[in-house]
This record gives structure tokens, C-alpha cells and sequence, in this order.
């Protein structure tokens, strides 16, 4: 049995879950500058349980990419080496930064919060221009970088949208009111973000193009980012309508943001497969050998549904408002 | 080409010493928190409660120094060296990926309900949860263990082309070294953890001598520690002629004997040389090296000389080994010494408080000390007789090493000092 296409969609799937899951985190962390240390403090118990198990589905993305398609981990990571390196040191910096911003003394305290911030923001970015460095196959020269950059900066507010989406549904009263603003920022620019990576993926590449544009064909594919600009549309009306504080639609922002995510990741799934690295390598070339492949798909089929059933209990168990500071 | 070399085994070498400080401490640790929620559990003393809660914060930070130090080794396996995934992938993914399956996730979600969830979950869930972090963190300890086991002692695979692959994964998981370095490395784990417990309980008792709690952890840390390092002796010496078997060449290094001998000495202290291949200001114990070795005051063990030109560097492998028995003969002392005179319940003398202060993070040294030996004594071989480290590195630039091994050192050492300072402070204000 050809177990490629199955280990594309466990990794597509596992970076998807990365990028709502861990984005709303660092959209928050992003945020903590707009917020008075009251509100801080709210906002970091609203992401205080998750984050680790959050970012765990990255390790889990990169370890399917390690593992199922060893010879594409190689290729990419050496590829996006630095913009990785980067990523990295944001990512430690911030996940330590939870502990150490109410742990640390004097004035290193407002050090690490603002390191919070930092962390939050190079990870994001550098994730994007990660995110733009793949989509245009590595090409070098001055403008693919330029367009890296705008792709990171893009990323940043994806997940400003997602950490303020979620701040509706974790927080109340003044934050709330906030929280629905910076999701029509967020918004914004993820609407630029979305038209520039749809717009560049079919000039870079020839396949890209003929997928897309092949009548008849497009028009059916039109649903896809018709879809999306809806979703958009829906979401900027809803930041409106929850204005006055109506109750029990808190989590539905947060639900088409992750809607905007998933339909511009499928889009995107769609421009490249069957390739993991652009017009370069194949998922079959790249693919591990068979019999590591089916050990791990086992694997994978008996843990991941309860590694999905105590995630959703998680979520349960710290369900609702944040009405409890966590870390104080 | 050799610079690329030394800077990628460089980088990864400075990532995983790091990273292994934190785990070291965390898994055993995890399972004291078991004990101390567990307690509180069925005495309903607060002063348990209280201790539980200390400990979970130094977990927490020490587990979030972990995780996030663990995340740049998965990328840097496929940056540093793609050539291992290359050749032993078939064998070294499903490892890992088992490890981030079965481990990462459960202890990282249940860390969560551990730290935040006590008012929010029934007290048997919680309860649970500690012990499904302490599981997870053990579980995470054997799938990575079991892989660098393996690539010590290779077993179970056959070759498939350029690839080798799992012919029978039993013999791969259970190879030769892997039951004795995962009991080391355990137990390596509950002895750090354990000085760790009793030297920062001590450091309270310094600035507050009557915090009860705080003498409670030290007898408990102190004692476990009294009963690990024996323990421990008895299997780092198995462990090592289990090495002696597999990896003669590891020891000859380690033992710094250049010549295959019969009744060979025990050198104690010499400067190796390299270049003239001999030990210069040697202080010998005749005979001692063949017993330890061998069990027979005239048995021989192979010299450097018999493993030309494919053997490990002398010199970090000698004076490694020597600092992790060295400081653990201390330990032994130190952890014996303190379990009688703090017996039933005599308060610790100020200078053994200060000594067992100054002991705290004697198992990170004696721990890193030991991996420095296991790891460098792998040389030349990424897996030894399989794979060369010189064959799996990859085409990373010089300056982009050079680069990203500046931002780690200056990100690791910020992060290490606000650890060392948030830890003590933590620790000097006490549960009370």
C-alpha cells in the first residue's frame, strides 16, 4: 500500500493543528503590549494550560517530516536554516518567558515580559518568512526575500487574529471590547497576507499555474477562495455584532478564523502536492523506507486518538472565561 | 569540510548538553512530586501540599527549559546531519516518532491540569495527572535512550540498499547497551534530583532554620540519594564492562591504555598524550585497571594501539570519567555522611547545610561528565561500525554554523543564569 499521500495528510494535519492551536498563543503573546498589566495577566492565564501541549504538535510536524520523508527534512531544514535558527531562539525565549515574567526579580520581570512580546513576535515572523522561503522553492535574489518578509509579517497577524479571536472567547468586559478590535486588524492583514501567497505560488511555479488555471476546471477551484473572502466577510461583521456582549457566540471568531486557516493551508496543500519541496522532490521520492512507514503509521493510529481525546479534555477542563490569574 | 564537521558536532553537542541538564532533573523529580502529592493525599498535612506546590513550580521551569531546548534538537537532527536520516532513518524516525507519540503530548497536556487544574478536576484525576507527567517524562527517557543505545551497540538491522532498516525491532530497542545505560541514565536522574532537593532544602534551612518542610525535603532527598548512588556504582560498573565488551575501544580510551597489556595498571591521574602516544606525570595502582576490567589481577585488555586508526580521542574520554566517578564518590559520601547525622530527626550542622548548598547540581556535572565519555567515545562512528559522524554531516555553511552557534550560546547562557536565579530565589523563600 502506498503510504506517501497518508503520511502528508498526518503532517499536514499535524501543522495545521501547530498553526491554530500554538498561533492563537503567540497571537496573545504578540498582543501583550497593546494591554495594561491587569489584562496581561488575564491573557496569560487564558493560554497558560495549552501552550506547551500547543507547541507540541509542531515537534510532531517536524517529526512525521523527520521520519516519513527523511529526505525532505534535510532538504528544507537546510534550506531554511537561518529563518529556523531564528524561529527557534523565539520560540525558547517565549516558552521560558511564561514562568520567568512572574518569577523573575526586580526589574528583570518586566524584561522577560517584554521578552514574552519578542519571543512571540520572532517566531511568528520567521515562521512566515519560513512559510515564504518554501512556497517560492528557495529561490534566491533580493525580491523573494523582500516577499519572505512581507509573507512574515503577514503570518504575525494571522495569528494576532487568532490570539485575539480567542481572547473573545477566553475573556470579558473591557478586554473582550479590545480583543474584538485587534481581530479586525488581524483580519486585515491576513487578507493581504492570503492574496499575496495566492497571487505568487502560480507566478513561481509552472505546475502551480497549470493547476489552477486549466478550464473548467478553475471554476470549481473558485469555491475555494470565494469561500475564504466569505468567511472573511462573515467574521469582519461578527467583531461588529459581538460588540454590545452577546453571549454564547464568544467561541464562533475563533472558529472562522481557524475556517481561514484551514481553507488557505488546503489551498495551498493543493498548489503543491504532489511535491514536499516545490517542482523539486516528490513525496514518493522523499518517503522513508516501507517498513518505517508502517511502523509508525501503527503507532500513529492507536496513540493519536487519544492523544485528540485528553487534548479535548484539556480544553475542557479550562473551558470557559479566564477568570482565574494562573500565574499569580 | 572538517570545519563544517566540528562546528555541526560542536553545535549539537552544546544543544544536547544543554538540553539533557533539564531532563535529568525533570524525570525523577516528576516521580518525587508523585511522593509529595501522594502524601498529602492521605495525611491531608497542608506542610505536603505546600512542598508539592514549591517543587511543581522548579518542575515547571525546569520542564519548560526542556521542552524548549528538546524542540531545537528535532530540527537540528535534519540540519547538522541529514546523512543520518539518509541511512539509518528506517530506524532512528520511528523511534523518535514514538517518543513525541506516546510521550511529548501526554506529559505536556497533563502538565497542564498539574500545574492549573488542582480547584478544577476531582482530586483522583489530579492525583493521576502527576503520575502520567512522571510516566510520560520516563517513557520519553526510554524511546530516546533506546535509539542512542542503539547507536552505540547496533543490533536488529539489516541493510536495504544504501539504507539500513529494522529487520527485527525487539533486538533494535533491546540492544546490548540499551538495559544498562537506561538503568544508569534513570538513576543517573534520581541522584541529581535527589542533591537537588536536599541542597536547595538546605540553602532554606540557611536563611530560615526553622522551616520544618524544608528539613522534611532534605531528609527525603538526602536518603534517596544514600540509597541511589550505591546502587549506582554497582551499575555503572556492569555498564561499563558491558562497554568493555561492545566498545573496547571506548574503554582503552577511557582507561588512557595505549598498549594492549595483561595485569594493566589503574592510571589515576596522567596528562594523555597524543602525539607520542604514551600517558606523561602518570600515578598508576598496578594490577587494579585488569581487575576492575577483567575480574583477574593478569587479564588483558586491548590497547589503543589494537583499534588504529578508528578510535575516540583520548583525552575527554579520561578526564571525563574521571570527573563523573570523582564527583560521584563525593555524592556518596556526602549523601551517606548526611543521612547519619541527620538521623532521627537531628537538625543539619550549618556547614554540612553549606556543603550540601555547594552539592546541589553536582549530578548535572557528574551526568554530563558521563554523556561527554559515552558520546565522544562513539568517534569516529555516528553509529558505531554503521554510519561515520564525518558521513551523515551536512552541507550547512560554515558561517551559517558559526552564525547560529553564537545566537544559541548567548540565548542558552541568558537562559541558564535567569534559571540559576529564579531557581535559588524560589528556593531560598521557601513552601511556608
Amino acid at each position: 500500500m502506498d503510504l506517501a499521500p497518508v503520511f502528508l495528510i498526518v503532517m499536514g494535519a499535524a501543522v495545521l493543528a501547530y498553526v491554530v492551536l500554538d498561533g492563537f498563543d503567540l497571537g496573545v503573546g504578540m498582543l501583550m503590549p497593546a494591554a495594561t498589566a491587569e489584562e496581561q495577566s488575564t491573557m496569560v492565564s487564558s493560554i497558560g494550560p495549552f501552550w506547551d501541549a500547543n507547541e507540541t504538535w509542531l515537534v510532531l510536524g517536524v517529526g512525521v517530516l523527520l521520519s516519513a520523508f527523511p529526505r525532505a527534512h534535510g532538504v528544507v531544514l537546510g534550506a531554511l536554516y537561518l529563518p529556523v535558527v531564528a524561529m527557534l531562539v523565539g520560540l525558547m525565549i517565549r516558552g521560558v518567558a511564561f514562568e520567568l515574567r512572574v518569577k523573575a526579580l526586580g526589574w528583570h520581570r518586566e524584561l522577560w515580559n517584554w521578552l514574552f512580546w519578542a519571543g512571540s513576535f520572532a517566531a511568528s515572523f520567521f515562521q512566515g518568512v519560513m512559510l515564504g522561503r518554501y512556497i517560492t522553492g528557495f529561490e534566491g535574489g533580493f525580491g523573494y526575500w523582500l516577499f519572505a518578509m512581507v509573507v512574515g509579517a503577514s503570518l504575525c497577524g494571522g495569528y494576532v487574529l487568532l490570539g485575539a479571536t480567542w481572547l473573545v472567547y477566553k475573556t470579558e468586559g473591557e478586554l473582550r471590547r479590545k480583543a474584538l478590535a485587534w481581530a479586525r486588524w488581524g483580519l486585515l492583514w491576513v487578507a493581504l497576507g492570503v492574496a499575496l501567497v495566492s497571487l505568487a505560488t502560480p507566478m513561481v511555479s509552472e505546475t502551480v499555474r497549470d493547476k489552477w488555471f486549466d478550464f473548467p476546471r478553475t471554476l470549481w477551484l473558485m469555491i475555494l477562495p470565494a469561500a475564504t473572502v466569505a468567511i472573511g466577510v462573515a467574521l469582519w461583521r461578527l467583531t461588529r455584532a459581538l460588540e454590545p456582549g452577546t453571549r454564547g457566540r464568544d467561541l464562533l471568531p475563533y472558529g472562522l478564523a481557524v475556517g481561514i486557516f484551514a481553507l488557505s493551508f488546503l489551498g495551498l496543500a493543493y498548489s503543491i502536492y504532489p511535491y514536499v519541496v516545490i517542482d523539486k522532490l516528490t513525496i514518493w521520492e522523499a518517503a522513508a523506507h516501507p517498513s518505517a512507514q508502517k511502523v509508525i503509521l501503527i503507532g500513529a493510529v492507536i496513540v493519536l486518538p487519544l492523544i485528540i481525546g485528553y487534548t479535548v479534555f484539556s480544553y475542557r477542563v479550562f473551558g470557559g472565561k479566564a477568570r482565574e490569574k494562573l500565574y499569580d | 569540510m572538517e570545519d563544517t564537521l566540528l562546528l555541526a558536532r560542536a553545535q549539537f553537542g552544546l544543544n544536547v548538553g544543554f538540553h539533557i541538564m533539564f531532563p535529568t532533573l525533570t524525570i525523577a523529580l516528576g516521580w518525587f512530586l508523585v511522593g509529595f502529592r501522594v502524601a498529602y493525599q492521605r495525611t491531608r498535612d497542608p506542610r505536603w501540599l505546600a512542598t508539592y506546590k514549591l517543587w511543581l513550580k522548579v518542575f515547571a521551569l525546569s520542564f519548560a527549559m526542556g521542552v524548549v531546548s528538546g524542540i531545537v534538537m528535532s530540527f537540528q537532527f535534519g540540519t547538522n546531519w541529514p546523512g543520518y536520516m539518509n541511512h539509518v532513518g528506517a530506524i532512528a524516525g520511528p523511534l523518535l516518532a514514538y517518543e513525541v507519540l506516546t510521550a511529548f503530548f501526554l506529559e505536556a497536556t497533563f502538565l497542564g491540569i498539574m500545574l492549573f487544574g488542582m480547584n478544577r478536576v476531582p482530586e483522583w484525576v489530579h492525583v493521576a495527572s502527576t503520575i502520567v507527567v512522571a510516566a510520560g517524562t520516563t517513557l520519553s527517557a526510554f524511546w530516546i535512550l533506546a535509539l542512542n543505545s542503539w547507536m552505540q551497540t547496533p543490533a536488529g538491522h539489516v541493510l536495504d540498499g544504501n539504507q539500513w532498516i529494522a529487520a527485527d525491532w525487539l533486538k533494535v530497542i533491546f540492544n546490548p547497551s540499551f538495559p544498562y545505560r537506561f538503568t544508569h541514565m534513570l538513576l543517573a536522574s534520581g541522584i541529581t534530583a535527589s542533591f537537588v532537593i536536599a541542597g536547595l532544602s538546605a540553602w532554606r534551612l540557611l536563611k530560615s532554620a526553622s522551616d520544618a518542610g524544608a528539613a522534611r525535603t532534605l531528609r527525603a532527598g538526602i536518603l534517596a540519594a544514600a540509597i541511589l548512588t550505591p546502587i549506582q556504582v554497582v551499575v555503572g560498573d556492569q555498564h561499563g564492562l558491558n562497554t568493555l565488551e561492545h566498545q573496547p575501544a571506548k574503554i582503552a580510551s577511557i582507561e588512557a591504555l595505549w598498549h594492549t597489556e595483561r595485569g594493566m595498571p589503574l592510571v589515576l591521574f596522567a596528562i594523555p598524550n597524543e602525539e607520542e602516544r604514551r600517558n606523561d606525570y602518570s600515578i598508576e595502582l598496578p594490577f587494579v585497571g585488569s581487575i576492575i576490567l577483567t575480574h583477574d589481577p593478569h587479564g588483558e585488555v586491548k590497547g589503543i594501539e589494537a583499534f588504529e586508526p578508528d578510535r575516540p580521542p583520548v583525552a575527554p574520554l579520561f578526564f571525563g570519567f574521571r570527573i563523573m566517578v570523582g564527583v560521584g564518590m563525593m555524592m556518596l559520601a556526602v549523601s551517606w555522611y548526611t543521612a547519619w547525622a541527620t538521623r532521627r530527626g537531628k537538625a543539619a550542622k550549618r556547614w554540612l547545610l553549606w556543603i550540601l548548598s555547594g552539592f546541589t547540581f553536582s549530578g548535572w556535572i557528574a551526568t554530563l561528565a558521563g554523556w561527554i565519555v559515552t558520546e565522544v567515545g562513539r568517534q569516529p562512528w555516528l553509529v558505531e561500525g554503521v554510519l561515520r559522524t564525518r558521513d551523515a554531516v551536512g552541507e550547512i555553511t560554515g558561517a551559517q554554523l558559526g552564525a547560529s552557534l553564537t545566537g544559541y550560546v548567548l540565548t542558552y547562557a541568558g537562559l541558564f543564569f535567569a534559571y540559576m536565579v529564579v531557581i535559588t530565589h524560589m528556593a531560598g523563600k521557601g513552601s511556608e
